[in-house]
């Protein structure tokens, strides 16, 4: 039954907890949210992750009072007054370049961490499932941004990735003109993207970090090991004075120090990046103005779609749409199409050890291969690279089948 | 009691109902095209005083169209699907005046990068994915899966006037040539 202390002090700790209940809240989200001590500095990607999410939406707010969503005026809103008259415009915008770049960086070494360590299995597949909305949504947020300085590759990287939605052989060019709103990009495309980036994306990009943060209280992470931790037992030992015995330590303040060193280190090289070699984040030929009669001599995506791009390009255009339509929603399967129950670090895993090896090179070879022109030997690489990626994914329920139980994992 | 309350349920959820699929409509109503950028778009096209084995490009739609007026041996330097025939001899290819000419939209099959024309081999090159098409702008390298399409056209004398159906485009149309 509700009671209101009728003599506690308005907005004292007590009067708050009768109302909001802040003493449980703090509790159940932070003090007494247990974090195994058995772990290293890769689990504080996701809080970097978050807090470059934060970057995001504070600099795109600073953009956002000066950029225009007009073909005719985009290009000058970003390049002339943003980057030369706004006081402090470019720091915005280098900031802003800079952490979308770096945040694909980070999502990858928290997802390979993540199959590394098999976090996405006994209890943990909707942790793997909400990442994986979030990769998606991240994707999107990232291209639907890129459309908006309307330079030469926003313009024909929008014409290649709408036309993608013909879907091959069955033309579907009434969806493409129905997505553009238009027969090639235009006003109607430029407007359409911008609201997603500016509302839509980052809404529902909101809601999906919420959600990957509650599949994660239940399960709670995981560890080196992949030890099962009966996290009631040790954080009993903890609250009872253990804590040297205990397994576990409280997210808040104990972990939350350690996620704010590696913090610290990050953003050291992030802002010495926004700085000092903002360059690599900022496409040159997007600095030349959206020409619709006039493609680039090589286009190709930022680098961190590069890998599906060339998983796309080697092939004839049916099956290059299905290839690349695969390497977008395989990882999605990974907690089913791995059948064993260790959930071990790979390189106790047998096979699987060399499957983890093998898809992170292939990776970094289709990044590569992606970014050269498609001629001579690279087609041939890329080709390799790209049945790889497929074959990989074909034999993994296979070769997780056989694999022999871990000691010390049911 | 508990009747009366699925009722009222149910009533709810089906207007609730009605209201999403309505304002589903609505939405997608909102991302189609503009009736004004519909309104279909014409380019006249003069032909007249156009060199040999040059590529011209103009607009139409917001696409950009390429015309070339076809030289007699207009012959591929090399085909890598063994296609090297006399691009002159093309069917597609528009008479017009007495010479003939590819007329297409120059967005390439593919995923409608603008294919780079090179005169001197008598093909075009795509610089998105490096598929390659003759001069009749048929295809002479995956990953582009059709020739570049001709839109529809009408011919007036010397001039060739986009976005309207001729007689001509309509017999090309028929024979399955212009996709
Ligand atoms: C981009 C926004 C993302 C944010 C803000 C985010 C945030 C977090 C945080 C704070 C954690 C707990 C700490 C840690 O283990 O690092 C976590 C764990 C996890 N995330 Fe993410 N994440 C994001 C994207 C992804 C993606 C793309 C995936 C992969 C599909 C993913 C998969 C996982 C998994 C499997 C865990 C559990 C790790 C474990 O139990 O050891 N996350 N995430
Ligand atoms: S767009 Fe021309 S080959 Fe892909």
């Amino acid at each position: 039954m509700a009671h209101f202390d009728p003599n506690a002090k308005p907005f004292s700790h007590k009067w708050l907890d009768e109302r909001l209940a802040v003493d449980t809240l703090q509790k159940v989200l932070s003090t007494e949210y247990w974090i195994p001590k058995n772990i290293n500095f890769l689990w504080a990607m996701g809080m970097i992750l978050a807090a470059t999410f934060g970057i995001l939406l504070l600099s795109g707010i600073f953009l956002l009072m000066y950029y225009i969503p007009d073909t005719k005026l985009a290009f000058d809103s970003v390049n002339h007054t943003i980057m030369g008259e706004v006081g402090y415009g470019w720091l915005w915008r280098h900031m802003h370049g800079v952490a979308a770049s770096v945040v694909f960086l980070i999502i990858y070494i928290h997802m390979l961490t993540g199959i590394y360590y098999g976090s996405y299995k006994r209890g943990r597949e909707l942790i793997w499932i909400s990442g994986m909305l979030l990769f998606v949504s991240f994707s999107a947020e990232a291209f639907s941004g890129y459309m908006l300085p309307w330079g030469q590759m926003s313009y024909w990287a929008g014409m290649v990735i709408t036309n993608l939605f013909s879907l091959g052989s069955l033309n579907l060019n009434g969806l493409v003109e129905w997505i553009r709103g238009d027969y090639v990009p235009g006003q109607a495309f430029l407007g359409r993207f911008f609201m997603l980036h500016v509302l839509l994306m980052p809404l529902i990009i909101m809601a999906l970090i919420v959600l990957h943060f509650g599949t994660l209280r239940i399960p709670h992470v995981n560890n080196q090991d992949g030890e099962e931790i009966d996290f009631e037992e040790e954080a009993k030992k903890w609250k009872a004075g253990n804590r040297k015995e205990s397994k576990v330590i409280p997210f808040n303040p104990v972990f939350l120090s350690k996620d704010v060193f590696v913090m610290s280190i990050y953003f050291i090289i992030y802002f010495y990046l926004v700085f000092y070699h903002f360059e690599f984040a900022m496409d040159p030929v997007n600095f030349d103005p959206a020409d619709p009669l006039k493609t680039p001599p090589h286009i190709y995506p930022e680098w961190y779609f590069l890998w599906s791009y060339e998983i796309l390009r080697p092939f004839s255009k049916n099956a290059g749409l299905i290839a690349f339509g695969f390497a977008q929603v395989i990882f999605f399967f990974l907690p089913f199409l791995d059948r064993s129950a260790n959930v071990a670090p790979a390189n106790r895993r047998g096979l699987f050890k060399y499957w983890f090896w093998i898809l992170v090179v292939d990776m970094i070879v289709l990044t590569i291969m992606g970014k050269v022109p498609p001629m001579g030997i690279y087609t041939t690489i890329g080709t390799v690279a790209a049945w790889t990626f497929i074959l990989l994914w074909a034999v993994l329920p296979f070769i997780t089948k056989m694999e022999k139980p871990v000691r010390g994992s049911k | 009691m508990s009747d009366r309350r699925d009722f009222f349920g149910k009533a709810l959820g089906a207007f609730a109902g009605l209201g999403a699929l309505g304002a589903l409509y609505a939405a997608k109503r909102t991302w189609d095209p503009l009736p004004s950028v519909k309104a279909a778009g014409f380019t006249t096209l003069d032909l007249s005083g156009l060199s040999e084995n040059k590529l011209y490009v103009d607009k139409w739609r917001g696409k950009p169209i390429l015309i070339i007026k076809v030289a007699k041996n207009s012959k591929p330097n090399e085909a890598p699907n063994g296609n090297n025939k006399n691009a002159y001899e093309d069917p597609r290819l528009i008479s017009v005046g007495g010479h003939k000419y590819m007329i297409v939209i120059g967005l390439c099959t593919h995923l409608g990068c603008i294919p780079d024309y090179f005169s001197d081999k008598h093909k075009f090159i795509c610089p998105c994915h490096g598929g390659q098409f003759n001069a009749a702008g048929e295809v002479l390298k995956a990953p582009p899966p059709s020739p570049l399409v001709i839109p529809p056209f009408k011919i007036t004398g010397n001039k060739v006037v986009l976005g309207e159906e001729g007689p001509e485009y309509k017999k090309l149309k028929e024979s399955g040539l212009v996709a």
